[in-house]
């Protein structure tokens, strides 16, 4: 793995999978500053971490299982209260099908 | 009066000079007089905080306390959710949202009797050092308005200074707590990882956040983590042992206790008026028995880098449930992903979006390894570095912040400045260890510096007993600007 290689982010793209519509002069904006930002952070790529195993957990625990008992929840017209659209029970959102 | 601490409260209480109704009256007539210039809180809860505090002054006439929290009046950081009270995150995108449930943290304050007072303002999302990030505007520093009171936690730490709150709680995903309690001269503590329940603290980087007191006293932090600590079956990563006592070892004093000053955190890149007051409090601690020896952590450097990726990473998955669909902002659209997207961009503001940004792009196909994974194995070097440094000594010091309170707007046009000012701070959330900061003395502009002190996982006993004698020997009882003159 190369330290330090040119970061070349296609921001489109990124702000695609992460649902935000940007204008295109804030994706430009966006990008300068993740491609600074990138640079401090490749940091981690020049150091030498053979033969370390990642963690995810700083106290290394796993998996924390409970007995699968059935417990109540909270009341669903709450829940749905504060919701921006809920009719008869249910979430309201715009059509998930979407053509071309 | 001044704003009594909840030691001072209790024998008050208990002399028959003080009761909860009194208390709480003090402590919004605090509120009344500086939050037009501080802007700490979001949301007063002005008839439930009566409400719960004439419950504690009857519980206290009739000889029924509840224990040192009941009648105390305590604000919450507002990314803790509270049933029936607004939790905006200090963002547009949960503007007017009433949560349905108590965070874990609040339901155990309300059954220990505590009066909650209202929600303080953060940096969007707990994202950022200086409370600028909010949505409804910055908390100012009350030692100097024109600078900011750090953050994420800004809020709380300034109300904590002013008195306008006897003690709050924050949360600390890379110095969230403990940064703004050193910039506003307060204290803050950030517990071991999974000692206190995450369960409704509004999620930023779930293997990081913690949630912890800020006070006025290390005594104070300590009584507010008793209550708050302990197994909680609702969040997967509460500890399930036992919590260590805060109070075991409180007066035992340092004699004989190794303490390490980190090397990599008291020279390059630290305000020499700060480092100097630490270096000051180290020998005040030497006198007193301890055994000072420098200690090296090499990786301090690049765990800043590994924590603005791991952070990030697990942001942008966190926040993806900010959908416009079942609950907050909605911003329609044709199509469901159009609304997601017009929710997201109208809803975050520039240093979230930043981060989710940053987060996908980390975790998306081809950089996964390079970036997030390496960032985990770096991650790995830093709990192993803690360890070798904890082969010298007991405890770890450091300034909790490089510099004391800055400018406001000084760091807002360079993002990467800014995460510099949590260099002190971050190694302990990456390696999950608990940290407190507590003020030691004021630099020349008379703004509060901060000493941070940093133990093992599961620690608390220690750092308790080094924290009450760092307290003792340096003596810290300056006020900030905007107290000065009150009543």
């Amino acid at each position: 793995m190369s330290a330090f290689m040119p970061i070349d982010i296609d921001i489109v793209h990124v702000a695609r999978l992460a649902r935000i519509d940007l204008h295109p002069d804030e994706l430009e904006s966006y990008r300068a500053q993740l491609g600074v930002i990138l640079e401090h952070a490749a940091k981690v790529q020049a150091y030498d971490t053979s033969g370390v195993e990642p963690i995810s957990h700083p106290l290394g625990f796993t998996n924390a299982f409970r007995e699968d008992e059935p417990a109540p929840s909270l009341p669903r017209d709450e829940v749905l209260s504060a919701a921006p659209e809920a009719r008869d029970g249910y979430f309201v959102a715009p059509p998930t099908m979407e053509t071309e | 009066m001044s704003t009594p601490t909840i030691a001072e409260a209790n024998r008050l209480f208990e002399e028959g000079l003080l009761d909860p109704v009194e208390l709480l009256s003090e402590v919004l007539h605090r509120a009344s007089l500086t939050e037009a210039e501080l802007h700490a809180y979001l949301t007063i809860d002005h008839e439930g905080a009566r409400r719960r505090a004439e419950a504690a002054a009857e519980r206290l006439a009739r000889g029924e306390r509840r224990g040192p929290l009941d009648g105390i009046p305590i604000a919450l950081k507002d990314n803790l959710c509270t049933k029936g009270v607004e939790t905006t995150c200090a963002s547009q995108i949960l503007a007017g949202w009433v949560p349905p449930y108590d965070a874990t943290a609040v339901a155990r304050l309300q059954e220990a009797g505590a009066v909650l007072v209202g929600k303080t303002n953060l940096d969007e999302f707990a994202m950022g050092s200086s409370t600028e990030n909010s949505a409804y505007g910055p908390t100012r520093n009350p030692w100097d308005t024109e600078r900011v009171p750090g953050g994420s936690s800004g809020g709380s730490a300034a109300a904590v200074a002013v008195g306008s709150a006897v003690a709050a709680l924050g949360s600390d995903t890379g110095g969230s707590i403990r940064q703004p309690a050193a910039l506003c001269g307060v204290v803050g503590f950030k517990p071991t990882y999974g000692l206190v329940s995450r369960y409704g603290l509004v999620a930023f980087a779930s293997s990081l956040d913690q949630i912890g007191p800020i006070t006025r006293t290390v005594a104070d932090a300590g009584m507010l983590f008793e209550v708050i600590a302990g197994h909680d079956p609702l969040d997967a990563t509460s500890y399930p042992g036992q919590v260590p006592r805060w109070d075991a070892e409180l007066d035992a004093g340092v004699g004989g206790v190794r303490i390490g000053l980190v090397r990599e955190l008291s020279g390059d890149g630290i305000d020499p008026e700060v480092a100097e007051v630490c270096r000051r409090v180290l020998d005040l601690l030497s006198d007193q028995g301890a055994q000072v020896v420098e200690v090296s952590l090499p990786t301090v450097e690049v765990a800043l880098s590994a924590y603005y990726l791991v952070a990030p990473a697990e942001c942008s998955a966190n926040l993806a449930r900010f959908d416009g669909i079942r609950y907050g902002l909605r911003v329609p659209g044709d199509t469901v992903s159009e609304t997601m997207g017009r929710t997201r961009a109208e809803g975050f503001g520039p240093e979230v979006t930043r981060r989710i940004l940053l987060g996908t792009y980390a975790l998306s196909a081809g950089y996964y390894d390079a970036f997030y994974l390496q960032a985990q194995r770096v991650r790995a070097l830093v709990v192993q570095d803690f360890a070798e440094a904890y082969q010298k000594a007991d405890v770890l010091v450091s300034p909790t912040s490089p510099t004391t309170a800055f400018p406001l707007g000084a760091k807002v046009a360079d993002p990467l400045a800014m995460y510099m000012s949590d260099v002190c701070t971050i190694p302990s959330n990456l390696a999950g260890h608990p940290a407190i900061s507590l003020p030691v003395g004021l630099d020349s502009a008379g703004l509060p510096i901060g000493l941070q002190i940093m133990a093992p996982a599961l620690g608390e006993t220690l750092l308790f007993r080094v924290a009450a004698e760092v307290e003792r020997v340096a003596g810290f009882d300056a006020r900030p600007r905007l107290a000065e003159g009150m009543p």
